[in-house]
């Protein structure tokens, strides 16, 4: 087993089986958010409810490791995939033959990385530690929003991170060997959608509360 | 046809190598890119210079042994061919080609353009075969195969290990050859009997090599001369998987 997770497939499927495991965490990150919609009784409920809630205490944990596991190992394999190359070619064409998500991976992530610590400070930091007052979460939640800057740099790693998810989501299906020629059409449009229903989903609710704000 | 050539020259595997630039003119566009590199020869060794290294062998795109990468891609602009099947009419005249080697460290230059692909052949020899004691010719019915999985197993024995997949991959990753050879024998009853000891092994062999890691940006599919196709990495992987897991 040890060798299994040291081995270079080994190791491609850790990071998918984080991977799918973070997309499970986006689907409910993007459900819990979308119910801003139904305004704020919905919303501060829901967030009650993950903020009480047993299962979601304990998951919380579990999330932080699959995300810190993610990044170490994509991190790491990245230094090494460098590594096996000393001499770059002078003249070299990867857009004839690969797409511009599947090889930036590394610098997607680490924008969305970025953007997590900032959106962690944003609002896990300030319901957790640092409290938030009188506001109830909808508000703060609304209020953030009334900074065009603040939008705009939420619509951005909204996108990075579709960028990401687009050749991510395919490639976690291909590390793990659920690739075959049948469904490899079918895994790469769902793929696709899953990608701009995420950077969409997101954003839409960054756009709407900025601008009734 | 007139082409300016900028060829990567390397004394030895130690020396320091850089790119030089040479012209040839009147060259047919029937003429091979291997060819066009025999004339470019011809007329360095008229003058007395040190001749460029390449590889080649059968010259028909069955051996795997030219390699080249030509403008920015392994075995030159054209699809599913390998650089002996590679024709100057797929360029413009008086064009600027760029030929470099392959690059990869497990790839090391041993001059000019000709890189050591050995760590290939112990990847093979790590598993990639089938043990049977050799005896009268058996059969040739006794195991029945399905047509499809007959098909599968030549479309993945196609491979002729010219490493165009890892030059590309910008991970320097082997495994399109590597998910090729284990495929190959996957598909087959014959092969299923070594199936856990072979992907043990040639991954292990693999990693030991130095190959970077697969990232799945199916650069060596589009570049592979001989059209392997990514899913067998996928198979690959689960045969990897499977070994691993499943006890024996």
């Amino acid at each position: 087993m040890n060798k299994f997770l040291t081995s270079s497939i080994g190791r491609k499927i850790v990071m998918s089986l984080t991977g799918f495991f973070l997309i499970i965490f986006l689907i409910v990150h993007l459900s819990i958010n979308l119910s801003l919609f139904w305004g704020p009784n919905a919303f501060n409920e829901a967030s009650e409810f993950m903020a009480t809630n047993g299962v979601i205490q304990v998951m919380q944990y579990i999330l932080a490791a699959g995300f810190i596991l993610h990044i170490i190992q994509g991190i790491s394999l990245e230094l090494k995939n460098r590594s096996a190359r000393s001499i770059k070619y002078v003249v070299n064409k990867p857009s004839e033959n690969s797409t511009f998500a599947s090889r930036n991976m590394i610098y997607t992530g680490i924008l969305v990385l970025l953007f997590l610590i900032l959106h962690l400070w944003d609002f896990f930091v300030q319901l957790k530690f640092v409290g938030i007052g009188n506001l109830t979460d909808y508000e703060l939640v609304t209020n953030r929003f009334s900074s065009p800057l603040f939008t705009a740099i939420y619509v951005i790693a909204f996108v990075l991170l579709g960028i990401h998810l687009s050749h991510g989501f395919q490639s976690a299906f291909q590390s793990t060997g659920a690739n075959y020629n049948k469904y490899k059409k079918c895994l790469k449009y769902t793929g696709i959608a899953f990608s701009i229903l995420i950077a969409v989903g997101f954003s839409a609710i960054a756009l709407y509360f900025s601008f009734i704000n | 046809m007139d082409f300016t050539l900028k060829i990567w020259r390397q004394e030895d595997a130690n020396a320091q190598g850089s790119m030089k630039e040479y012209k040839v003119t009147d060259i047919s566009a029937e003429t091979s890119f291997l060819e066009m590199l025999d004339v470019l020869n011809q007329n360095l060794i008229e003058k007395g210079e040190d001749v460029i290294s390449f590889d080649n062998d059968c010259r028909e795109g069955v051996c795997g042994t030219c390699s080249l990468y030509i403008n920015g891609e392994a075995h030159g602009p054209k699809k599913l061919v390998t650089t002996c099947q590679l024709y100057m009419r797929s360029f413009k005249d008086g064009q600027t080609i760029y030929v470099e080697p392959f690059r990869a460290n497990s790839f090391p230059v041993v001059k000019d353009l000709v890189v050591d692909r050995s760590a290939f052949e112990r990847i093979q020899q790590a598993g990639g075969y089938v043990s049977f004691n050799a005896g009268g010719a058996p059969d040739a019915n006794a195991i029945p195969i399905a047509k499809e999985d007959a098909a599968d197993a030549f479309d993945a024995a196609e491979c002729i290990g010219c490493g165009a997949c890892v030059a590309t991959c910008k991970n320097s990753s082997a495994m399109l050859f590597v998910s090729a050879k284990v495929s190959q024998f996957a598909y087959l009853p014959q092969g299923r009997v070594e199936a856990t000891e072979r992907v043990l092994n040639m991954v292990n062999q693999m990693d030991n090599e130095g190959f970077g890691n697969c990232t799945n940006t199916g650069a060596c599919e589009v570049e592979c001369p001989k059209g392997i196709s990514l899913e067998n990495i996928a198979r690959l992987n689960r045969e990897f998987l499977k070994a691993n897991v499943v006890p024996k």
